[in-house]
């Protein structure tokens, strides 16, 4: 140290050194502060998909990171038809409707149907074994009400910085929304 | 599917479809080209004969009576929007006078306060490294630390958001006003540069969880040849001219798809992400940290920083004695011993060579950015959009054969296919302008290694190069100075004179 001090060229890069040091602390913490205070939210933001878009391809349950998706099937009960042939919970051609594993459309089984009132049956998703294959949505959205869609459960999900389902997806339905309003949940419209 | 649909009438279409399971050579025919028509027959035949819906007499006067042109019009209402519906009301929801409807549960995400304690941890961390790196000088305090945020960063919070991955979202934010960036990324992303700045690459030592994992693997880690080392470190600045590029232009965030240890961090990823980690790990035996240096665009930004720290690592605490030990203990390559006072020739072939890498510099970006201009278009290719306008356009010109997820899922928003084209035009354009950037970016990188090459820096000790060393501690915690300072020796050993360059 006190051979440097006394070797003026290192003095003067010395000085070139501490000023580019300011600089670039000044910088670094005004850019931090503009980025937080322009376009800054308190909240994390988390992935989600948009019902609307969502075309139920089946991504979601192959490009998760985890081996089991964090996208699951759920049910807007309000907007079900309660249906006794449900395109959503039987394969196309069923040959009984009960619920036999040959007559259902769900790969394992995760769609419990249940008789409410003759003829109403109520599907509730067993979200343990749901895969978010998305079959029983297609199913649903394509001849039902589309009551049933998929979406990231957050319980499980990682929140990756990027989703690799989100690159995966084909029709751009990942969004980043609000951690405070984390689900896209479909209602039942008013006035149809 | 049209003209399949044309051909029976709906009456036949029920009798088709629910009457017999017995497929025909029609019915194949209509399996395979409308298996919509066939379902929806089906379903309106079973509502139809459940008497569908209570409460609603008008209805089920219509569905029983007429089943079969609501089962047309729904075709046509299928066609119109398929698959895109957010909701069709086919079926009315019934009333139920007796019972609940169940709640769609939504349960939440991770406890907030996640993300300001690892924020807290992240500087505490930092505080920390930086102080057994420079004031203790413990490499076994430093070694404990890493495991510490290994465990922390790494297994427990999953190794996301790193500030790694920051370098994006920063950058989107500031090029995408619609992008809402957390408080805590921004944070993440600028700590560890700011402690760069004035104690060198503290985060890198001990924090980073990538880091880390290298750090417990480099068991026989051998000497790079520096030609191998120079250009390869070149490729952290590339990585990084492309992230941001990608991240600017809102495509991807490349550096989170070629994460190598999130999937370990995670115990859980794809195949691809799992070989890519493995191979850095097996690499990681026998080369010091390869990520990080050769790879890592956030340890070329705090490389940055860190060459102008204000306090470094130094290794020996008192004057060299030359004996070479750090630079044999380094395993990341990052030790500079003295230099021999080049001789008279040397300066002048030095000065030359110097006055023809400034004149060049220019031309280098100049070239670097007329290629990256010229690229735009393949680097488009990355962006969803592009990707899906060059899909449609073959599909279109019968250039390739049937249609993906993503080309089925764009017809059906019923866009036309000239707004797409249109899009794609404006991306290529846009990735011209980023390519020229990134590829000037990437020419003045190349020329500014060639300008540090050409200068002579005359050093009279072993130090470590500010902008590699990851103060890892490796190198004063063999120190003889060291030791003796610490008492573990009483006397300094002979260095034999054949040690000495």
């Amino acid at each position: 140290m006190a051979e440097s001090q006394s070797n003026p060229t290192v003095d003067r890069r010395t000085f070139v050194v501490d000023g580019l040091r300011v600089v670039g602390a000044i910088g670094l913490a005004g850019f931090g502060g503009f980025l937080a205070g322009r376009r800054g939210a308190s909240g994390e933001m988390v992935w989600q998909i948009d019902p609307s878009k969502c075309i139920a391809c089946g991504n979601c349950a192959t490009h998760c990171v985890l081996d089991e998706s964090a996208v699951k099937c759920v049910h807007s009960f309000p907007m079900c038809g309660y249906c006794e042939l449900c395109t959503g919970y039987f394969e196309p051609n069923p040959i009984a409707l009960n619920t036999g594993a040959e007559n259902q459309l769900c790969p394992t089984g995760a769609i419990q149907r249940q008789l409410i009132e003759e003829p109403y049956h109520e599907y509730t998703i067993e979200e343990s074994l749901c895969i978010g294959c998305g079959k029983c949505v297609k199913g649903c959205s394509a001849f039902g009400n589309g009551s049933l869609y998929l979406q990231v459960r957050h319980d499980r999900c990682k929140n990756c910085n990027e989703c690799q389902i989100a690159v995966a997806c084909p029709s751009a339905a990942f969004v980043r929304v609000p951690a405070s309003q984390p689900y896209l949940l479909k209602h039942k419209r008013v006035n149809g | 599917m049209l003209p399949s649909l044309r051909i029976p009438s709906p009456r036949s279409l029920l009798r088709l479809f629910c009457a017999s399971r017995v497929r025909t050579a029609a019915t194949n025919t209509l399996v395979a080209d409308s298996g919509s028509a066939r379902t929806v027959a089906h379903h309106r035949f079973a509502s139809a004969a459940r008497g569908c819906v209570k409460r609603k007499p008008q209805t089920r006067a219509l569905f029983g009576k007429w089943s079969g042109i609501v089962a047309l019009g729904c075709l046509f209402v299928l066609i119109a929007m398929p698959g895109r519906a957010w909701a069709i009301e086919r079926f009315p929801p019934p009333d139920f006078t007796d019972h609940q409807l169940p709640e769609t549960t939504t349960p939440s995400p991770d406890w907030l306060g996640w993300e300001y304690l690892d924020l807290g941890f992240l500087f505490v961390a930092l505080v920390l490294a930086t102080y057994l790196a420079l004031v203790r000088r413990s490499r076994r305090g430093l070694f404990m630390l890493t495991v510490v945020s290994l465990a922390w960063l790494g297994f427990w919070r999953n190794g996301c958001i790193c500030p790694i991955g920051a370098i994006q979202n920063v950058t989107l934010a500031a090029a995408e006003p619609a992008y809402v960036i957390p408080f805590s990324v921004v944070a993440i992303f600028v700590l560890p540069l700011l402690f760069a700045l004035f104690f060198g690459r503290t985060f890198c030592a001990a924090v980073c969880p990538l880091g880390a994992v290298q750090e417990l693997v480099a068991i026989r880690p051998m000497k790079i040849p520096a030609w191998i080392d120079q250009s390869l470190g070149l490729l952290p600045y590339v990585y990084l001219g492309g992230a941001v590029m990608y991240a600017a232009t809102g495509t991807t965030f490349i550096i989170c798809n070629y994460d190598p240890f999130v999937g370990f961090f995670r115990l859980s990823a794809s195949a691809s992400m799992l070989i890519f980690g493995a191979c850095f790990l097996v690499m990681g035996l026998f080369v010091g940290r390869p990520y990080c240096r050769y790879l890592c665009p956030y340890g070329a930004l705090l490389g940055l920083c860190s060459k102008i720290s204000k306090r470094h690592v130094r290794i020996p605490p008192g004057e060299c004695i030359q004996c070479r030990l750090c630079e044999d203990v380094c395993p990341y390559g990052a030790i500079q011993g003295p230099t021999a006072v080049p001789t008279a020739r040397e300066r002048v072939q030095g000065r030359r060579r110097l006055a023809f890498v400034l004149l060049m510099f220019p031309i280098f970006i100049a070239a670097g950015a007329w290629i990256g201009h010229a690229m735009g278009v393949p680097f488009s290719r990355l962006h969803p959009r592009a990707a899906l306008a060059e899909r449609i356009r073959l599909e279109e010109t019968g250039q390739v054969e049937g249609t993906i997820d993503a080309s089925d899922a764009f017809r059906n928003t019923g866009q036309p296919a000239r707004e797409l084209y249109a899009e794609a035009k404006a991306l290529h354009e846009r990735f011209a302008t980023a390519g020229a950037w990134f590829g000037g970016w990437v020419g003045l990188v190349f020329g500014a290694k060639l300008i540090q090459l050409s200068i002579h820096r005359r050093r009279t000790e072993y130090q470590p190069d500010k902008a590699n060393c990851v103060s890892c501690g490796r190198c004063f915690w063999y120190c003889p100075v060291e030791q003796l300072r610490l008492g573990w020796i009483q006397t300094l050993p002979e260095v034999p004179s054949t040690a000495r360059s």
